[in-house]
C-alpha cells in the first residue's frame, strides 16, 4: 500500500480528499449499520420476525448481511485491503469464504438432522 | 545462482509477486488462519444452535445489564463496547497513516488511543463475564437437565428466587477443607435449597414456571399454575448464575460457548492490547524513526483490526441473532 491510498468507497459514489477524511467517512457508515442492527434487534419488527427465508427468519438475514457489510469496510478499508494487489486480495478473501461455506454447509445439515432425530425419536428428554 | 537472476525470478522469491513486505505477508497468513479457527468456533456454536434449535435462550433476555444502571436494557452496553472496538481500530488506522507520513507525535497519540480502547473493551468484557456467572434471577432444574424459570402471573415480569423462596430455618453450613473433618469440600451452596423454592411455589399462586421451549411467536413458552405445579415436582437442582456444567439461562451448551469463543476472543484483544503497549514504547523510543519506516504498526494495526473483525462476527452470532 505504501505509495497511494484509492479513495473512493461505494464503487466510486463517494470519494474523499485523504485517507484521513476516508478513515472518518467508514467509521461514520460503520456507525450507522450497527445502530440499525441494535434498532433493529430492540424492536425486532413483527413482518420481519414472522417471514422466513430459506429457514431462517428474515431478521436473521438481514442481520448476517449487514454484519458481511461492515466486515468488507473492515477489511477493505482499515486492513487497506482496497491499496493491495488483486491477487493478494483475492488469496485473502477467497480461501477463507471458501472453506467457511463449506463448513457450514455440512454443521448446519447434520444439526437439522439430530434436530429431527430427537424430536421424533423415542427418547424422553424433557423430564 | 547469480544474485541479479534470483532478484529478477518470481519463483526464486527474489521480488514481490504480491507487493507486500515478507512480515505483512506473514501476519496475513497468520490472520488467515485464525480466521479460520474463529469460523470453526462460530460454526460450532449454530451447529449446537440448530440441535436445539427450539429450546436456546434468547439472547435479548440474557445479556440486559448496563453497569450503573439498574433495569432492563437489552442489548445496549454489548453496542457500546462494539463501539468502543470499531472507534479504537479508526484510531488504529490513523497511527498507521501518520506512521506513513512520519509523524512521530501524532502517531504516538493515535497509538495511545487505541491502547486505551482495548483496555475498555477487556474491562467491558470481564464486567459482562462476572454479570453472567452470577445471574440474576436463578431457575431451577429438572431430572432431565431443563430449566424451569420463574414468571410473576400478574405482571408478566421474571421472579426471582428470593422473590417467592420460603426460608426454612435449619440452614446447613458449607463443608469447607479447612474444617472438615474428612477435608472434603463441596460446590457452592445456592442461596436456598430446593425445598425452600418449592415450598415459596405452593405458598406463592402469583408464580408460574417458564420452559426452555420457545412457542411460534419466538418467545418462551409459559405453563399455567396447575400445569406448573405439576412440572416443579421434577425440579431437582437451584441452579444460579452460570458456570461450565449448567447455568440458569437455559442449554448448557449455551454458556460453554460464551465463555469458550467470547474468551478466546477477549484473549485476542487482551494479547493485542499487550502488542499495541510494546509498539507504543518502540515509538517514543524512536525504534522507527532510526529504521526509516513505520511499518511495524501497520502490521500490528492489521491484527488490531482482525480482533474487531471478529468481533463483528461475534456480536451478531451471540446476541442479535
Amino acid at each position: 500500500m505504501a505509495h497511494e491510498h484509492k479513495l473512493e468507497i461505494f464503487r466510486g459514489l463517494l470519494k474523499f480528499k485523504s485517507n484521513t477524511q476516508k478513515i472518518w467517512g467508514v467509521l461514520i457508515f460503520l456507525s450507522i449499520v450497527t445502530a440499525i442492527e441494535v434498532a433493529l434487534g430492540i424492536t425486532k419488527p413483527e413482518i420481519l420476525t414472522k417471514t422466513s427465508l430459506i429457514g431462517m427468519k428474515l431478521l436473521n438475514w438481514i442481520f448476517i448481511i449487514l454484519t458481511l457489510v461492515k466486515a468488507y469496510y473492515i477489511a477493505w478499508d482499515f486492513m487497506h485491503l482496497r491499496d493491495e494487489k488483486t491477487s493478494l486480495r483475492r488469496t485473502i478473501v477467497w480461501t477463507p469464504i471458501f472453506l467457511v461455506c463449506y463448513l457450514i454447509f455440512i454443521l448446519l445439515f447434520e444439526a437439522d438432522y439430530i434436530y429431527n432425530v430427537y424430536k421424533d425419536g423415542f427418547v424422553a428428554w424433557d423430564f | 545462482m547469480d544474485t541479479t537472476v534470483t532478484e529478477e525470478n518470481v519463483w526464486g522469491g527474489g521480488n514481490r509477486p504480491l507487493g507486500a513486505s515478507y512480515g505483512k505477508l506473514m501476519m496475513w497468513f497468520f490472520i488467515v488462519s485464525d480466521a479460520l479457527t474463529f469460523s470453526g468456533f462460530l460454526a460450532s456454536y449454530g451447529f449446537s444452535r440448530f440441535k436445539f434449535i427450539e429450546t436456546w435462550p434468547i439472547a435479548d433476555e440474557v445479556f440486559t445489564h448496563v453497569p450503573f444502571f439498574h433495569g432492563n436494557y437489552p442489548m445496549y452496553y454489548v453496542a457500546f463496547m462494539t463501539f468502543i472496538l470499531i472507534m479504537s481500530s479508526v484510531t488504529m488506522v490513523l497511527a498507521v497513516d501518520a506512521g506513513h507520513n512520519m509523524k512521530k507525535n501524532k502517531t504516538i497519540i493515535y497509538m495511545f488511543l487505541t491502547i486505551i480502547g482495548g483496555a475498555i473493551f477487556v474491562g467491558s468484557q470481564a464486567w459482562e463475564w462476572a454479570t453472567f456467572i452470577k445471574g440474576d434471577y436463578g431457575a431451577l432444574e429438572t431430572n432431565g437437565g431443563r430449566i424451569l424459570q420463574f414468571v410473576k402471573a400478574d405482571s408478566g415480569e421474571r421472579a426471582a428466587l428470593a422473590d417467592f423462596a420460603k426460608v426454612i430455618p435449619g440452614d446447613r453450613e458449607q463443608h469447607s477443607k479447612n474444617v472438615g473433618v474428612w477435608f472434603k469440600d463441596e460446590p457452592t451452596l445456592t442461596s436456598y435449597t430446593v425445598e425452600e423454592v418449592k415450598a415459596g411455589f405452593m405458598a406463592n399462586p402469583n408464580i408460574l414456571i417458564r420452559t426452555e421451549t420457545i412457542n411460534e411467536d419466538g418467545e418462551k413458552t409459559l405453563l399455567t399454575r396447575e400445569e406448573s405445579l405439576s412440572r416443579i415436582q421434577d425440579a431437582k437442582l437451584v441452579v444460579e448464575g452460570a458456570n461450565l456444567v449448567r447455568n440458569e439461562y437455559g442449554s448448557r451448551l449455551f454458556a460453554d460457548f460464551f465463555f469458550f469463543i467470547t474468551g478466546f476472543h477477549g484473549f485476542h484483544v487482551f494479547s493485542g492490547v499487550v502488542i499495541n503497549i510494546i509498539i507504543f514504547f518502540n515509538i517514543i523510543l524512536g525504534t522507527y524513526e532510526r529504521r526509516g519506516h513505520y511499518e511495524m504498526v501497520e502490521k500490528v494495526g492489521l491484527y488490531w483490526h482482525f480482533v474487531d473483525l471478529v468481533w463483528v462476527f461475534v456480536f451478531t452470532f451471540f446476541y442479535l441473532v
